[in-house]
């Protein structure tokens, strides 16, 4: 098994706060490795880390063999790293089409305007956004934003796609779809790091979870052993039976 | 077949910056080519401006300094060294480019309200800058030998060439304004107009993207000035950087429509017009900015797309020709 993604003791403090400290991980390619923690565990700043946005004060990152520490999320984008937004991002004044054409045209493969709107219409289909693709951006909803920032993602054809609560904000039958798009990404060959709060789908879909709280990585396994750890049942949960409702819910 | 819908919105600012070249030569009257003068330089200048500002997203305030820049070393070239009138336009044009380059180097970075007050400070200094500077005859300026005017036949010859070449110049700012909007680089352009954070992650290398906007921009105003002082006879600093005009073609861009092609014609059309009638009538003469700002005022309130972004967005059809 190659390893995609190399993190190698990666702090980063915002003024006092020590938002992450000393997290490493190494990521097989192909695999889906969920990241949880509770509101304010470091996982989004994990994220802008190994995207690039913020680049950490200490620690290495290594994409594909490179290092990757200090690079800008435009350069990490040509190497082949997508991602979508918590918040979402879209390009509202533009048409549906046109915002996924962006991702081709400036992901890994750096696509004419001619083959990304081919590659648009594939990526729309496959999240289902074909009907809407005319529409400006700024007039779709939560659930179909959430859509486009993973067809914008996948437009650039990525090697290592990061997923920021894709889950968040829907319904349990448009959780299952997404959820099983998620599976079908990784079909395609995608390595996938997703944030989650849903615990059920993460819980479902991953191969490996790795748990963040307060910055500190306290956690790493297969689905059952982290839910089992006592160690993330008392600190990311507090409550032993919370964990089990939780595991009901959606 | 898609390609040549592609083609389809520049049809439109074509045909109407034509029949505005056509105009006065039908009628051979001067006086409708030097009105005719006057809108197709607003076209070319707005047009230009519309880049940065309408496809984008970065205001201006200080565009005119490329006007004005480029107009005066072109000029120097032309009086003091006796170039033609052509590689003084170049010169000038490749002037403003270059100013634009390094300024966007510097302030580029900035983002929003900070940008703007920044163009304004350039302005101001460019301006302070050619009252100072000896070679470009300081406060006095510069103004052109009368002999320069030989090379073209005379005067009224020479008066007659400037105005195809305005047309000459405005066709081109139209083409590149066509050519950015339907292309690659145009699209990166957008993304960061509408969100420069999720544009860089999509892998738009913001920093180039906006410096090559901001020089593209720049080019066509640099040989205008050029032009309209070769025309104008003189080159002092107060006319090469008005800052009021900086602001009349920030109405223009908005009045027309930001982002689209035919946007900015219409706006210099319609400005242009509203101007004529101000500054002729009796009451309107010595307040005709503030009725700009007025304007320009209701527009951000009402209209923020802009007459052409009205109309694409009440007739959808409309979208593919009124690009």
């Amino acid at each position: 098994m190659t390893v995609i993604l190399s993190i190698q003791k990666v702090s980063k403090n915002f003024g006092g706060l020590q938002a992450l400290s000393q997290v490493s991980f190494d990521l097989p390619e192909g695999q889906i490795l969920g990241l949880i923690g509770p509101n304010g565990a470091g996982k989004t700043t994990l994220f802008n880390a190994i995207n690039g946005v913020y680049p950490p004060e200490q620690g290495r990152i290594i994409f594909r063999d490179k290092d990757i520490t200090r690079s800008k999320p435009y350069h990490l984008a040509r190497l082949g790293m997508a991602r979508t937004h918590q918040i979402v991002q879209p390009l509202n004044e533009l048409t549906v089409r046109e915002n996924v054409m962006v991702g081709a045209c400036f992901g890994r493969q750096n696509m004419s305007l001619g083959e990304a709107s081919d590659v648009a219409d594939e990526v729309l289909e496959f999240v289902g956004l074909t009907a809407r693709f005319d529409q400006l951006a700024g007039s779709l909803n939560v659930t179909q934003k959430k859509r486009l920032e993973m067809a914008r993602a996948l437009a650039s054809r990525p090697y290592l796609l990061l997923l920021d609560e894709v889950l968040a904000g829907l319904n349990s039958s448009e959780i299952e779809a997404m959820t099983m798009t998620v599976l079908k990404i990784r079909e395609r060959g995608i390595t996938i790091i997703m944030i989650e709060h849903v615990m059920k789908a993460v819980m479902n879909v991953s191969d490996r979870i790795i748990v963040l709280d307060y910055g500190q990585q306290i956690a790493e396994g297969t689905p059952e052993e982290v839910a089992n750890n006592p160690q993330v049942i008392e600190a990311y949960l507090g409550d032993p039976k919370l964990a089990e409702r939780l595991m009901e819910e959606d | 077949m898609k390609n040549w819908r592609h083609q389809l919105g520049i049809i439109i600012p074509v045909l109407v910056v034509a029949g505005l070249v056509l105009w006065p030569v039908i009628t051979g009257n001067n006086l409708n080519r030097e009105t005719s003068f006057t809108i197709l330089k607003a076209i070319a200048l707005a047009s230009s401006l519309n880049i940065l500002l309408g496809y984008t997203g970065y205001v201006s305030f200080g565009h005119i300094v490329f006007y004005g820049f480029g107009g005066y070393v072109g000029l120097y070239f032309v009086n003091e060294q006796g170039w033609s009138i052509w590689t003084g336009i170049l010169v000038g044009g490749i002037a403003s480019g270059l100013l634009a380059f390094l300024l966007g180097k510097a302030i580029l970075r900035l983002r929003g309200a900070y940008f703007a007050l920044a163009t304004i400070g350039i302005n101001e200094a460019m301006k302070a800058f050619a009252n100072n500077f000896d070679l470009f005859g300081g406060p006095i300026g510069m103004v052109l030998n009368f002999s320069v005017y030989k090379a073209y036949g005379g005067a009224a010859k020479a008066l007659s060439m400037t105005f195809f070449i305005m047309a000459g110049l405005t066709f081109a700012a139209l083409i590149i304004s066509h050519f950015v909007r339907t292309s690659k680089f145009g699209l990166g352009l957008l993304a960061i107009r509408e969100n420069e954070d999720a544009a860089e992650v999509m892998g738009v290398v913001t920093p180039d993207a906006k410096t090559w906007a901001y020089v593209l921009s720049a080019i066509i105003p640099g040989m205008v000035g050029v032009l309209f002082f070769f025309k104008n006879g003189h080159v002092e600093p107060p006319l090469a950087f008005p800052l009021n005009s900086s602001i009349e073609l920030l109405v223009m861009v908005m009045l027309g429509g930001l982002g689209t092609v035919l946007g900015p014609i219409l706006g210099a059309f319609a400005y242009q017009g509203m101007r004529g009638y101000l500054v002729t009538s009796d009451f309107f003469k010595d307040i005709q900015l503030s009725v700009s700002g007025v304007v320009l005022l209701l527009i951000v309130l009402f209209i923020p797309a802009g007459a052409v972004g009205w109309l694409r967005r009440r007739i959808p059809a409309l979208r593919r020709v009124l690009a």
